[in-house]
């Protein structure tokens, strides 16, 4: 009985690790779609729409990401994951990317083996409640009953800030965003917390957003980026710079308008070595010359895709903030493409 | 003399092993067995080369750093500085104690539906079979989601008990709140407390031990008084009265610890957020325990009544005929009899009850499937020294419960001589 338990183990463990020393990018055009992980429904960030198409600002990364390997935007599989199984999904060749709100942290890059390829999102913890509860800060929350994602920095972080602030809590621990809207509504938890564009985003979908607060507070930082498995650098590569090309392509003023009329060739340098009309860019990372064209075609610029989304004039309203261009005061920054 | 070595001696010949039918079956077992060692070899061979691919090594020592997450029912002391291995002792803490929990509902439920169902009122008999085959025909997690969001959805939160005016309030003389967090409920507090005994992992209250003592030595004490009385009934035909000797030995002791003790209980008040003070039981413990417990008590009745009807009805006539009454005879010809049947279904449901268990997460439950086999490793990327840990453990666990009752079984079973 504990032999067959044990090689049970070594059988699942062995088969869903077979995939990984193959070459991603390969093997993507070889199956003719990419298999993205996203959030199980996080509006503007993960979710599909009425008719069954994932929308979102991750969603869009991933779409590019397909658009520059293999010419398609929509040739995305995409498989939702929670906070407890999207490591998991990666590490085991389940999905190719992951694309799901989620932190870069020193563990995660080092220890659980995983290459981040930069960051699509600064954001920061926060927390929301009720209006009618009457409460201004977080460090107010003494006492407070927490509904929280499990396996995420959150917990950590949420963790740190009660003990740091010598507060108790009481923590109830959720599976998924949906989960924790629900109870967060039936009222079984005072406070919901999760990253502040989470936050947002999940009040958009309230009957009345403005009957909550998110508090002032934000209690940590969370640099959310796309992730995918050490040891194939070509794949970690292909996924990084097609997210420097979207934010690169806001910056030198390429929109999904006039892309077509500016990969013709510009009088800018940094423009052609992007779009392909020289330099042979795509070809030295094992794509062809148009695979920036394609990728900002697919939903057009960093910019774009954010206003698109989440931005001020989307229902979840999220200001540029540090998101904005560099030249904006903002952090994105995209390295050169010399 | 030497007659044996006159046996003629065949030369072996190496097609024997496959056409010989006294070489045969040994050769076929030789062959499968080695067929199963490559294969585990190739498991583990893979699996070890895989984990090279991806740079992982294989180690517990991820168990004895932080943890750095909070847990929220917790049996012993834990803080989020705590170490993973220590949540995982929470974990499996609470996972037996929701098992122990459950197994007694299940059969208090099983053995009442079980009998019912038999009844001869129409109306009886009826309703348990709809709770059977109701309870039994919906998957567990399907239960424990229905309890939870009851629970959840349909209980007062605690602001609703604020107020000089709340449309809600509390129950038994204002020391039970029924909320969508979960029921408070006093807790039992001594003031003059005899502290608590350190075992190094985790602490036990010296106060518990003495009470469970007392009424340890309190039944044994009553036994010894009931083997008395019948033997003064059995020398003079007359039973002495045990009633008030029996009150007193099984209650005396243990209430005069109590005073001793200082026993008063805490009562539940709304501080801040939430009650504060007095025993909370959680939604998530609650959902789980109806779910669990409802659920497989339906099977248990199945089983209970297969044991009841495994008798014959010789026995019950033959009771009657002696003049006892229908309770009497179920109590003391029939159970004792269909317990032989009953107990090895039993067994299985139990390990049923323990493993699922594992389904806490639903509802958010912290079992040892959410903190060891979880949060630990979702934070430290240990997916195969956590899983092998935890189904370890729950092997432990089933083995232990099922060597138990098999002990127990052992016991009541047909002695036959």
């Amino acid at each position: 009985m504990k032999k067959t338990v044990f090689f049970g183990t070594l059988a699942a463990a062995g088969m869903s690790a077979g995939l990984v020393s193959a070459q991603t990018v390969d093997q993507i055009t070889e199956r003719g779609e990419l298999i993205c992980g996203v959030s199980t429904g996080v509006n503007g960030f993960s979710a599909p729409d009425a008719n069954g198409v994932w929308q979102g600002f991750d969603v869009d990364v991933c779409r590019a990401v397909a658009a520059a390997v293999l010419g398609d935007p929509m040739a995305v599989n995409f498989v939702p994951t929670t906070g407890q199984t999207r490591f998991s999904a990666l590490a085991s060749g389940e999905i190719d990317m992951l694309a799901r709100n989620t932190t870069w942290t020193f563990s995660r890059d080092v220890d659980l083996k995983f290459t981040f390829a930069g960051v699509n999102y600064y954001d920061g913890q926060g927390f929301m409640m009720k209006r009618s509860m009457g409460v201004g800060s977080a460090m107010d929350l003494d006492g407070a009953t927490v509904c929280i994602q499990t396996g995420t920095t959150t917990e950590l972080n949420l963790a740190d800030f009660f003990r740091a602030n010598d507060m108790e809590y009481e923590p109830v621990p959720i599976e998924t965003n949906a989960e924790a809207q629900q109870q967060y509504l039936a009222g079984s938890c005072d406070v919901y917390t999760t990253d502040v564009s989470g936050l947002a985003a999940t009040r958009a979908s309230f009957e009345t957003p403005g009957d909550h607060v998110i508090l002032p507070e934000v209690i940590s930082k969370e640099p959310l980026g796309p992730a995918v498995r050490n040891g194939d650098d070509q794949w970690a590569d292909v996924v990084m710079w097609t997210l420097n090309a979207l934010i690169a392509a806001e910056e030198l003023g390429i929109t999904s308008a006039n892309v077509a009329e500016l990969a013709e060739g510009t009088t800018n340098p940094q423009i052609n070595r992007l779009l392909g009309s020289e330099g042979g860019m795509g070809e030295i990372m094992g794509l062809d010359a148009d695979w920036a064209v394609r990728a900002i075609s697919a939903s057009g610029n960093y910019g774009e895709i954010f206003s698109a989304n989440i931005g001020e004039e989307t229902p979840i309203g999220l200001a540029r903030g540090l998101n904005a261009q560099w030249t904006q005061g903002g952090l994105m920054y995209a390295p050169p493409f010399n | 003399m030497a007659t044996t070595s006159e046996i003629p001696h065949k030369s072996f010949r190496l097609s024997m092993l496959l056409y010989d039918t006294r070489y045969r079956s040994i050769t076929i077992q030789i062959f499968f067995l080695m067929l199963l060692m490559l294969g585990a070899a190739w498991l583990v061979d893979n699996t070890i080369s895989n984990l090279q691919t991806l740079g992982k090594d294989f180690s517990f020592n991820y168990l004895f750093t932080t943890a750095g997450y909070d847990i929220n029912q917790r049996l012993i002391e834990y803080t989020s500085q705590s170490t993973h291995a220590r949540a995982a002792l929470v974990g499996f803490l609470n996972t037996i104690l929701l098992a122990v929990l459950a197994c007694v509902l299940a059969t208090v439920l099983g053995v009442i539906a079980g009998v019912l169902r038999l009844s001869k009122n129409w109306i009886v008999s009826r309703l348990m079979t709809i709770y059977v085959e109701v309870f039994r025909n919906i998957p567990t997690l399907l239960w424990i989601i229905i309890f939870g969001a009851i629970m959840t959805e349909s209980m007062p939160a605690p602001n609703a008990f604020r107020g000089d005016d709340p449309s809600a309030s509390m129950l038994f003389n204002e020391s039970v709140a029924i909320t969508n967090r979960g029921i408070y409920a006093p807790e039992p507090l001594f003031s003059r407390s005899l502290g608590n005994l350190d075992i190094g992992i985790f602490l036990i209250s010296i106060d518990l031990l003495a009470i469970i003592a007392l009424i340890v030595a309190g039944i044994y004490a009553n036994r010894k008084l009931m083997v008395h009385a019948t033997k003064v009934q059995n020398a003079t035909g007359v039973r002495p009265t045990t009633w008030w000797k029996t009150l007193a030995i099984l209650f005396g002791p243990a209430i005069v610890l109590l005073v001793a003790l200082g026993f008063h209980l805490g009562y539940p008040s709304l501080q801040g957020f939430n009650f504060q003070g007095g025993t909370h039981i959680r939604n998530s413990l609650i959902a789980m325990w109806l779910g669990l417990g409802i659920y497989t008590g339906a099977f248990i009745a199945e089983i209970v009544r297969s044991g009841i009807l495994a008798i014959s009805k010789g026995q019950s006539e033959a009771a009657f005929a002696l003049g006892l009454q229908p309770t009497l005879t179920t109590r003391l010809v029939i159970l004792p009899q269909a317990l032989r049947v009953i107990i090895p279904p039993l067994i299985s449901q139990y390990l049923n009850i323990t493993k699922n268990t594992s389904l806490a997460l639903a509802v958010g439950y912290m079992d040892m499937r959410s903190t060891l086999g979880g949060i630990s490793i979702n934070q430290t990327g240990r997916e195969l020294e956590g899983m092998m840990l935890m189904m370890l453990i729950y092997l432990l666990i089933s083995l232990t419960i099922s060597g138990l009752m098999n002990v127990y079984n052992s016991k009541i079973k047909l002695k036959e001589r």
